[in-house]
């Protein structure tokens, strides 16, 4: 197994505070437990990937952690407030943002004014109902600018249903990053690219957690092994271990469970 | 990123359009104008009235995705409350049309209050069933008159000198409240605001995610909607003079449902060719020997199989595909 050169070596010893914190996170559906006792800690300037097969509850840790489904037990905190019960919009303005893994854009919109539309309320222009349209255009700049950093300048007047699956990804982390949020959480944010797009993908997540922490879930190891600092193995709803890449691909017990077959 | 890229304007592929738009609005305003010349004023002014009621509706329903079914408390509401504040108070026609409103507000915040973190269907019902308790409050309340409702509404002065009481000036009344109307949905529609309602109407879950407290959102639209239909129960009460039970009745509210269906929704033009077509329907089927709500039920399934869209929605798709070709 090669082990890439992580891009900041000295984080990767001396861990800075972690941003977003889950104790004993537990989710029931019903009478099946997919999510059992979760600790979890996401650090600034780091990438920790959420890794583990089909149905482990890796959405659902990620619903869990937004506020989407309310918890059957534990806690959640962002920046050391409380966050166990607060409403999933209120969260995100904390700077909590996710993407999802089924890709979530606005069809009928075009793709700057699905950018757009996640600039207008950090900038106060959420709520006139009385301008014009017209009144967003001060947005477009750092729209295009999003719009730049994944590729999809050119398509900007075209609508989102219009693109192909892995250019609405695209598109849904440009309008993540639009809220510039302190924890990014990203659902699967690769699948469905091409090779190229993901290498063009993944170096802009890494990029962009120079200054915030991601978590993401990625079953592409490759990519997890060049860019995540942190890994955290799920099964069967709870968590199987914690570490970097080398040690946990080469524990025996994830290699079992997991990664027994996978070209690590 | 080039200067040159920046200066395009990003007002999207309509902007050809905009002369061509403008002569269709010219001469639209020119036949409102001269319509009453040639039709019976009362007529079209029972149409615009509907009209502007549709427009309310489907500013929540084509704009918003929420589906109300107890509009009609909100038409109604403010036609009781401008009757009354003519005949009781003794209001101008501006101020009794204004004190409408502001009753249509009330009721629509508790009404929307109540409904608002519901979906779909369930908010559906339970718009239906506040109003139908407002219903029964109407029938009961001292004021409204029960069974008679308010009768023999004065239209009075408007500004203190404009006579209502000549069909002529009561009908430039009635079409500038109804250009009013019209422009404030066309405004909050094309609003930094509108375009925070259309996300949210194609993906609530990621303008949750975005941050975005949705249910404020929809509640503010529910009342700017309850407003506008409020607008239009008013100066219903102006026109005919009364305000009975009829324009509360779940039927009222089903009627505006059916208009803007047959219109089309989302398209700003839609209910009010719907609410003509089912004036005119209503008109034309009262002096003869048809059954009434038969005819009006049976052109909207016909309208509702054959027109998906509506007639309004179909004829812009039509223009769309024209354009592709
Ligand atoms: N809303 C729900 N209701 C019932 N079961 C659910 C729900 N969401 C997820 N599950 C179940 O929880 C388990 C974990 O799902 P999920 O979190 O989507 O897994 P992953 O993202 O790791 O593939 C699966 O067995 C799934 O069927
Ligand atoms: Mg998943």
């Amino acid at each position: 197994m090669t082990v890439a050169v992580l891009p900041f070596g000295d984080a990767h010893v001396e861990k800075p505070r972690a941003v977003l914190s889950a104790r004993g996170l537990s989710k029931t559906f019903g009478g099946f437990q997919a999510v059992r006792n979760v600790d979890l800690d996401v650090h600034h300037a780091r990438v920790h990937a959420l890794i583990g097969p089909n149905g482990a509850g890796k959405t659902t840790v990620f619903n869990l952690l937004t506020k989407f489904i309310p918890s059957t037990a534990g806690t959640i905190s962002l920046d050391g407030a409380d966050i166990t019960r607060t409403a999933p919009a209120k969260v995100a303005r904390m700077g909590l943002v996710r993407s999802f893994q089924i890709s979530a854009t606005f069809p009928q919109m075009t793709l700057l004014e699905n950018v757009r539309v996640a600039l207008q309320r950090p900038n106060g222009q959420a709520v006139q109902f009385w301008r014009s349209l017209g009144s967003l255009r001060n947005l477009d700049r750092q729209a295009l600018e999003l719009l730049e950093r994944v590729g999809l300048q050119d398509m900007r007047h075209r609508l989102a249903s219009d693109l192909s699956y892995g250019r609405k990804r695209a598109l849904e982390i440009a309008t993540t990053l639009a809220l510039d949020p302190r924890v990014l959480l990203l659902d699967e944010p690769l699948a469905g690219m091409g090779q190229e797009d993901v290498s063009v993908m993944a170096g802009l997540i890494s990029e962009v957690a120079k200054d915030r922490a991601v978590l993401m879930v990625e079953h592409n190891l490759k990519v997890v092994s060049e860019i995540c600092h942190d890994v955290t193995v799920l099964q069967r709803g709870e968590i199987l271990t914690t570490g970097d890449y080398e040690t946990v691909s080469n524990d025996p017990r994830v290699r079992a469970a997991y990664m027994g077959n996978e070209d690590a | 990123m080039t200067e040159t890229s920046l200066s395009q304007p990003f007002v999207g592929p309509a902007a050809g359009r905009a002369p061509l738009r403008l002569l269709a609005v010219c001469i639209g305003f020119a036949a409102l104008v001269a319509a009453p010349m040639f039709f019976y004023p009362i007529f079209v002014m029972k149409i615009l009235c509907f009209a502007l009621f549709a427009s309310a509706f489907n500013l929540l329903l084509g704009y918003t995705g929420l589906l109300s079914f107890g509009h009609a408390a909100f038409f109604g509401g403010a036609a009781y409350v401008t009757a009354h504040a003519v005949k009781v108070w003794g209001f101008p026609p501006e101020l009794a049309v204004l004190a409408g409103v502001l009753g249509a507000i009330v009721i629509g915040a508790v009404i929307g209050f109540l409904a608002i973190r519901r979906q779909g269907i369930y908010f559906a019902m339970i718009t239906l069933a506040l109003s139908q308790m407002f219903y029964f409050f109407c029938l009961q309340a001292p004021f409204t008159g029960g069974e008679d409702g308010i009768q023999g509404v004065q239209r009075g002065k408007l500004l203190g000198f404009i006579d209502l009481g000549q069909t002529m000036n009561m009908y430039y009344f009635v079409l500038g409240i109804f250009l009013l109307g019209i422009f404030a949905i066309w405004r909050i529609v094309n609003s930094p605001f509108g375009a925070i309602l259309k996300s949210i109407r194609e993906n609530e879950t990621r303008a949750i995610s975005l941050g975005l407290s949705v249910n404020a959102y929809k509640l503010s639209a529910f009342v700017m909607s309850a407003a506008i239909a409020g607008l239009a129960g008013s100066t219903k009460a102006l026109i005919f003079q009364f305000a009975t039970l009829t324009d509360v009745t779940w039927q009222m509210s089903g009627e505006v449902i059916l208009m803007t269906l047959m219109g089309g929704i989302g398209t700003l033009l839609g209910p009010v060719v719907g609410a003509g077509l089912v004036v005119t329907l209503q008109n034309v089927l009262a002096t003869s020997e048809f059954p009434v709500t038969v005819i009006t039920g049976a052109t909207f399934m016909l309208c509702v199989l054959t027109f998906r869209r509506g007639i309004v929605g179909e004829i812009e798709a039509a223009i769309v595909r024209w354009k592709r070709r």
